[in-house]
């Protein structure tokens, strides 16, 4: 049997949906017994959250000031200390995540898996490596537990409609004072999540400049897209870091993915493979994204872009 | 502060496009260009610009792998790295291993700052930072985009998905460094003459008091599932039409 403990990512308020995808890939491990564990300074409503997701049989909330915002110094000693009961301990590939699960694996004494694509066994996983390039299946050893980070693009969210037993737990672990959270400037916007969204427009350097991106603003409106970039146009201070998609910003699985503007460096093209359609627009018809793009546009983005968009809206 | 300990992994470079080969037990890297791990190229800038402003005196690059990883820990030093230190392995170690030798080296060098970078652009871990604080039992400050020292501590701006956090870690910490946090510097023909004199220590794993192992077992590689080239369309009309087929609009 496989015990798996969750560790949920949250923002004090919503259960963020890399859970519920952690949840899903955990449900398939053989005969899976699921826990989410909440780490909080009050986790009642993200507790309530997660008991709704299907698969889930317990969730842990564990409420403490210290949890107010997730530190993996503060957060890992703790996870530590439930790990016992646990074949696997599993997070989603998300900053949260791989900032976390490291250094719970270490603790643990031992090594960490990255980015779970398929589960192929209680001990057998698949994995992308290279920027995506390889695909790579990893035993791990059987008499230790499986700590793991989920690539929550691989996985549909786990429904809800479930109602798991919510449990609170004290932990007694000694917390460092070591490392201190001061603030998150974060550019909360009504715009769907880049992560989550169905439809995503993202911009290239081509774009210019800041105000230029309102022409991808524009046409993600009519889509109701969430907006990603590439690096060069976050570089570029077009927009900023969280926007971007690819090997180091987001990996995305939206069911429509526009890329304007982007030539199609493999870094970019990891963040989107797993895209239902891939739509680009370039003004290069050599441009290495149509390589992998299920219908292109050649053409100047500034004048094809307010035509798509106008063209969408009526 | 005093000393910034830096890793430098040789790995694939990254405009090359890696294929698997054709029985599966690895990627091709036969003849393929092989580089400073990017973001140990930014480790190694930022260390390099905190003792230009006087708040570090020394910099000493590590990297553990095969002997010709000598190569990168030389273009280390050719940027400014004072010395490098060459922890030669036979064959693949996995995470904690790795983890564990740049334990064995603080213990030894004892550094006021650790800068590796976020993650080697092979294995694509993204490890190495979180492991080596959790064993050495102190502050981690991963997906840096800025990093300011304030004497005993430092305040590092984190590149999360929800935008940037800020924290503040005690030192001595150790930092993973994020695309944004600078760019590093061009390598000047004359710095890579003088980089010859500097020190390169090799120290065999076995001299070191720690345990490695490879518990991961790579069992084989595939190529990734190919998206398919698809069509071009001639105008706006017939993009709409398309998505329109495909229900996407
Ligand atoms: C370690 C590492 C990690 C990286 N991680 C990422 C990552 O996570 N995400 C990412 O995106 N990149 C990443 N990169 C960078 C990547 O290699 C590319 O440099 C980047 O994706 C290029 O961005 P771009 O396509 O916007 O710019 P460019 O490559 O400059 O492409 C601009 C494109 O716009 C087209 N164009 C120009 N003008 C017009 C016009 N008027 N109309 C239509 N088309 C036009 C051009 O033909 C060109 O194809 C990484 C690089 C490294 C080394
Ligand atoms: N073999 C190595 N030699 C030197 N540095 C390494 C090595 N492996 C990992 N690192 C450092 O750890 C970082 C993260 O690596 P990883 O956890 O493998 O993604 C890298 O960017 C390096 O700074």
């Amino acid at each position: 049997m496989s015990k798996v403990l969750v560790i949920a990512e949250h923002d004090g308020s919503s259960l963020n949906p890399s859970t519920a995808k952690c949840v899903a890939c955990a449900s398939e491990l053989p005969d899976a017994e699921v826990h989410v564990a909440i780490f909080s300074d009050h986790g009642e409503e993200v507790a309530a959250q997660a008991a709704q997701l299907e698969s889930v049989n317990k969730v842990l909330q564990i409420d403490r000031a210290e949890n107010k915002h997730p530190l993996a110094a503060i957060l890992a000693p703790q996870v530590v200390a439930l790990a016992g009961k646990y074949s696997h301990l599993f997070g989603p590939s998300t900053t949260f995540g791989k900032d976390l699960m490291a250094r719970i694996a270490a603790l643990l004494k031992v090594n960490q898996l990255s980015d779970i694509m398929s589960v192929e066994g209680a001990n057998r996983f698949k994995r992308p490596v290279y920027a995506g390039n390889a695909i790579l299946t990893v035993e791990t050893p059987p008499d230790k537990p499986v700590v793991a980070t989920v690539r929550t693009a691989s996985y549909q969210a786990a429904e809800s409609g479930n109602n798991a037993p919510v449990e609170n737990i004290e932990i007694a672990a000694e917390l460092p004072r070591h490392t201190r959270f001061l603030e998150l400037k974060t550019g909360k916007s009504d715009r769907p999540d880049l992560q989550t969204a169905t439809t995503v427009v993202s911009g290239g350097r081509a774009l210019g400049g800041s105000e230029n991106f309102d022409i991808i603003y524009k046409l993600a409106d009519v889509l109701g897209a969430a907006v990603g970039a590439s690096r060069a146009a976050v570089d570029a201070g077009y927009v900023p870091n969280e926007m971007q998609v690819g090997q180091t910003g987001k990996i995305i699985a939206p069911d429509l993915y526009i890329a304007v503007g982007i030539s199609g460096a493999i870094q970019h093209l990891t963040g989107i493979k797993d895209a239902g359609t891939i739509v680009a627009i370039n003004k290069d018809e050599d441009a290495p994204i149509f390589e992998v793009a299920d219908i292109g546009l050649v053409g100047d983005l500034f004048k094809l872009v307010p035509e798509l968009t106008e063209a969408l809206a009526t | 502060m005093k000393k910034i300990l830096v890793g430098l992994k040789r790995v694939v470079d990254f405009n090359v496009r890696v294929r698997v080969r054709p029985d599966g037990s690895g990627v091709d890297t036969d003849g393929v260009k092989m580089s400073i791990n990017p973001f140990d190229e930014i480790a190694l800038e930022e260390a390099l610009r905190i003792k230009e402003r006087g708040e570090a005196t020394e910099i000493v690059a590590v990297s553990i792998g095969s002997s010709e990883a000598q190569q990168q820990l030389r273009t280390g030093l050719a940027m400014g790295a004072d010395r490098a230190i060459l922890v030669e392995t036979d064959g693949p170690l996995d995470q904690l291993s790795v983890a564990g030798i740049f334990l064995a080296l603080v213990n030894k060098e004892k550094p006021d700052l650790v800068l590796l970078g976020k993650q080697a652009i092979d294995n694509d871990n993204n490890q190495t930072g979180q492991m080596l604080a959790a064993l050495w039992d102190r502050p981690q400050a991963t997906f840096a985009s800025k990093l300011v020292l304030n004497g005993s501590s430092a305040t590092v701006t984190r590149e999360v998905d929800a935008g940037l956090e800020v924290i503040e870690v005690d030192l001595p910490a150790v930092v993973t460094t994020d695309l944004r946090l600078n760019e590093p510097r061009y390598v000047k023909l004359p710095d890579i003459m003088k980089a010859k004199k500097k020190p390169l220590e090799h120290i065999k794993v076995a001299e070191l008091d720690v345990a490695v192992s490879q518990e991961l077992k790579d069992l084989s590689y595939e190529p990734p599932p190919q998206r398919s080239k698809g069509v071009i369309v001639e105008d706006v009309a017939a993009l709409v039409s398309a998505l329109k087929a495909k229900g996407l609009a």
